[in-house]
């Protein structure tokens, strides 16, 4: 992901790290604001299919970092303006791209930290995720038709985040749509109706349960258990039984927990170990695994981790929609959490 | 990443600059606001072929050779969606042969078996062929590759149930859960083919003793015990603790000095419901010791990374019993 056109000139000193001895704190905003400076731009095309999430993920972690100011906003603006469809409302990852929930999504959440929604045309983009609702309650990623309980996630959180839940969705459908997605055998969820539980769309559907009030519907016990399980000797956490630990895959345990109330039941010191073991200490920025490249998507959910088990320095960050608390009080938004038993 | 553009410019490939059948088309680059014109080391072929892909969508061209050029593209990226759509309204176009299609397909899943797009192009495909002859091999290809591929087992659940091909995936599914007994998505499978057939009483017999003879051989294993959890429940009301025969599996394995956290998880769940439905005040007493015991057996010495979860369902029996 390439932020040199979005960096303002650097103005912080970056060699003040003893601070955060064990988080390499200005590493990783460095990182994030040259990320693809140093690189030809091969991967920049590459990637160019999912900019728009991209630089979510990157201003996100900026701000939970307080580093937000790093980034010009103006420019990320009219590109985000660029990037909404005229004619179904919905957004393109970059020009010259066809319209998705999952870049949609994006889009809206830089624009809520940005304060920003009056920028661009809103109805159009309630339009937009209410027409990709179909009869069962799922909800299609796109006009091509591929279901997934990702994007029933995208739909109400996009929503919520306008503030538009009432009235433009059947949200009783949707809820029972995601459900019929949970499996009997460990309480977890899949991407469609038995398919096999995954951290990943757990996420997404505990997500989903708590933007529509509905959290009332999960077998917490087993769940949370089934999730507790995913932490490994490492203390890092997997998505399925018998695969590696991810920090990616650790946010969306976390989270999932976190909404659940049940944070404290997986042990907090080791993730952190875990989590710290995949920054990378010389390029900045945290790796999927110990000893990997580091990339913008494990660095926000490695930051995003840290943040929610409490680590100094970091702004506190909301489990359901993976932003900053703040951004979420101030536009008034309160995701259900379940409290600590 | 970069490596994949070694063979940039390689004899075979003749950039479209130089080809004459597109002589006629001007290459469009992308026009990117304040983009950095920097020297372009990464590949002079990637930005050649997208540039043409630009231009032959501003122009709607549906074609022989834009559909040539969409595979020049998919195969520097597979992941862009945008030229996957367009590929897929040339096609429809043209009214090419889409049996032609799934064998390119067949290629591109081999090399890109987890990535949304492809599998979602083959989806269509399928379905407008409305023809699914070939997707449990190619499903069953990609499974050897990678047992857990969640790509893989998506589409192949999708192509069952839209064509019910139910009949031998249970032998299927039985032979993935023997080369690999700890594969959630074979069990996963298992359940999704048992609960079309309908999971009668029969059935259910028959499963908690595959599942048992699977425990069998090897105790610790997370998957066969969902499993079996899952069956006794859609079976018992929600229950676990009806079933003689897997009580006494279940305490001959503990009393044989088995300590799997599975097992002790499992049999803290049996002794909790029985401990509930207790009239009797003395044998409920028993029962809840029972799990008293194993909840902490678990969070001193089995499974002290989640201490605080077992200590949880301690509590919570406690409350359960005062309440009553
Ligand atoms: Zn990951």
């Amino acid at each position: 992901m390439d932020f040199t056109t979005f960096a303002k000139p650097s103005t912080v000193d970056t060699n003040n790290d003893k601070s955060n001895s064990d988080l390499h704190f200005w590493k990783h905003v460095e990182y994030i604001e040259n990320h693809g400076k140093d690189q030809d731009d091969f991967e920049y095309c590459m990637t160019e299919f999912l900019r728009m999430s991209g630089i979510y993920w990157g201003v996100t972690a900026l701000d939970i970092m307080n580093q937000l100011d790093r980034l010009d906003r103006k420019s990320i603006i009219d590109f985000i303006r660029r990037c909404q469809c005229p004619v179904t409302g919905g957004f393109a990852p970059c020009e010259g791209h066809d319209p998705h929930m999952l870049y949609t999504l994006s889009a809206i959440q830089i624009l809520c930290i940005y304060d920003a929604l009056n920028e661009i045309d809103c109805e159009a983009v309630v339009r937009y995720v209410s027409g990709l609702q179909q009869f069962d309650g799922s909800f299609f990623g796109d006009k091509w038709g591929e279901v997934d309980t990702r994007f029933s996630f995208c739909a109400v959180a996009i929503l919520t985040l306008l503030g538009r839940m009432e009235g433009t969705i059947n949200v009783e459908r949707a809820v029972k749509f995601v459900m019929s997605c949970c499996n009997q055998t460990d309480g977890g969820f899949g991407s469609k109706p038995g398919a096999e539980s995954h951290a990943g769309l757990i996420y997404c559907c505990v997500g989903f349960l708590s933007l529509t009030q509905s959290l009332h519907l999960l077998d917490i016990d087993k769940l949370g258990w089934w999730l507790c399980e995913r932490q490994l000797t490492s203390g890092g956490l997997n998505g399925r039984p018998e695969k590696l630990p991810d920090v990616c895959y650790s946010w969306w345990v976390l989270s999932s927990l976190t909404i659940m109330g049940r944070l404290h039941w997986i042990s907090a010191d080791k993730l952190k170990e875990f989590i710290l073991s995949c920054q990378d200490n010389e390029t900045g920025g945290f790796a999927d695994r110990t000893g990997n490249l580091p990339d913008i998507f494990h660095t926000l959910f490695g930051i995003g981790a840290l943040s929610l088990l409490g680590f100094e320095g970091l702004k506190p960050i909301n489990p359901t929609l993976c932003m900053p608390q703040y951004v979420i009080d101030r536009l008034g938004i309160k995701p259900q959490i379940l409290p600590k038993p | 990443m970069s490596d994949s553009d070694s063979d940039d410019w390689s004899e075979e490939w003749i950039p479209y600059s130089q080809r004459a059948e597109w002589a006629d088309v001007v290459p469009l680059a992308q026009d990117d606001g304040e983009r950095p014109i920097v020297a372009i080391a990464y590949s002079p072929k990637f930005r050649e072929v997208f540039d043409y892909f630009r231009a032959i969508i501003a122009h709607k061209e549906k074609s022989p050779r834009a559909l040539e050029l969409t595979a020049d593209a998919l195969q520097l990226n597979p992941a862009n969606y945008t030229v996957w759509q367009y590929r897929r309204d040339i096609l429809r176009a043209l009214g090419s042969d889409l049996y032609e299609e799934l064998d390119y397909l067949e290629e591109v899943i081999r090399d890109n078996a987890k990535n949304y797009q492809v599998w979602h192009h083959r989806r269509v495909i399928v379905e407008m062929l409305n023809n699914p002859s070939k997707e449990l091999e190619l499903t069953e290809v990609a499974l050897e590759r990678d047992n857990k591929n969640y790509h893989a087992w998506q589409h192949r659940q999708w192509a069952i149930k839209a064509f019910d091909l139910y009949e031998n995936e249970l032998t299927f599914v039985d032979r993935l859960i023997a080369e690999d007994i700890r594969n959630n998505s074979a069990w996963n499978q298992r359940f999704f083919v048992l609960k079309h057939f309908g999971l009668t009483p029969e059935v259910v017999q028959r499963e908690i003793q595959y599942t048992m003879n699977r425990i069998r051989v090897v105790k610790n294993n997370e998957s066969a015990w969902n499993y079996l959890g899952g069956i006794l429940r859609h079976g018992d009301h929600g229950t676990v603790n009806r079933n003689v025969e897997v009580i006494s599996f279940c305490e001959e394995l503990y009393a044989s000095g088995v300590r799997s956290p599975y097992l002790l998880a499992f049999l803290i769940d049996l002794y909790k419901e029985q401990c509930l439905q207790q009239t009797n005040e003395a044998d409920a007493e028993v029962l809840s010791k029972k799990v008293y015991n194993l909840c902490s057996d678990m969070s001193k010495n089995h499974d002290v990374v989640r201490r605080k979860y077992w200590q949880y369902v301690a509590d919570q029996l406690k409350l359960k019993l005062s309440e009553k």
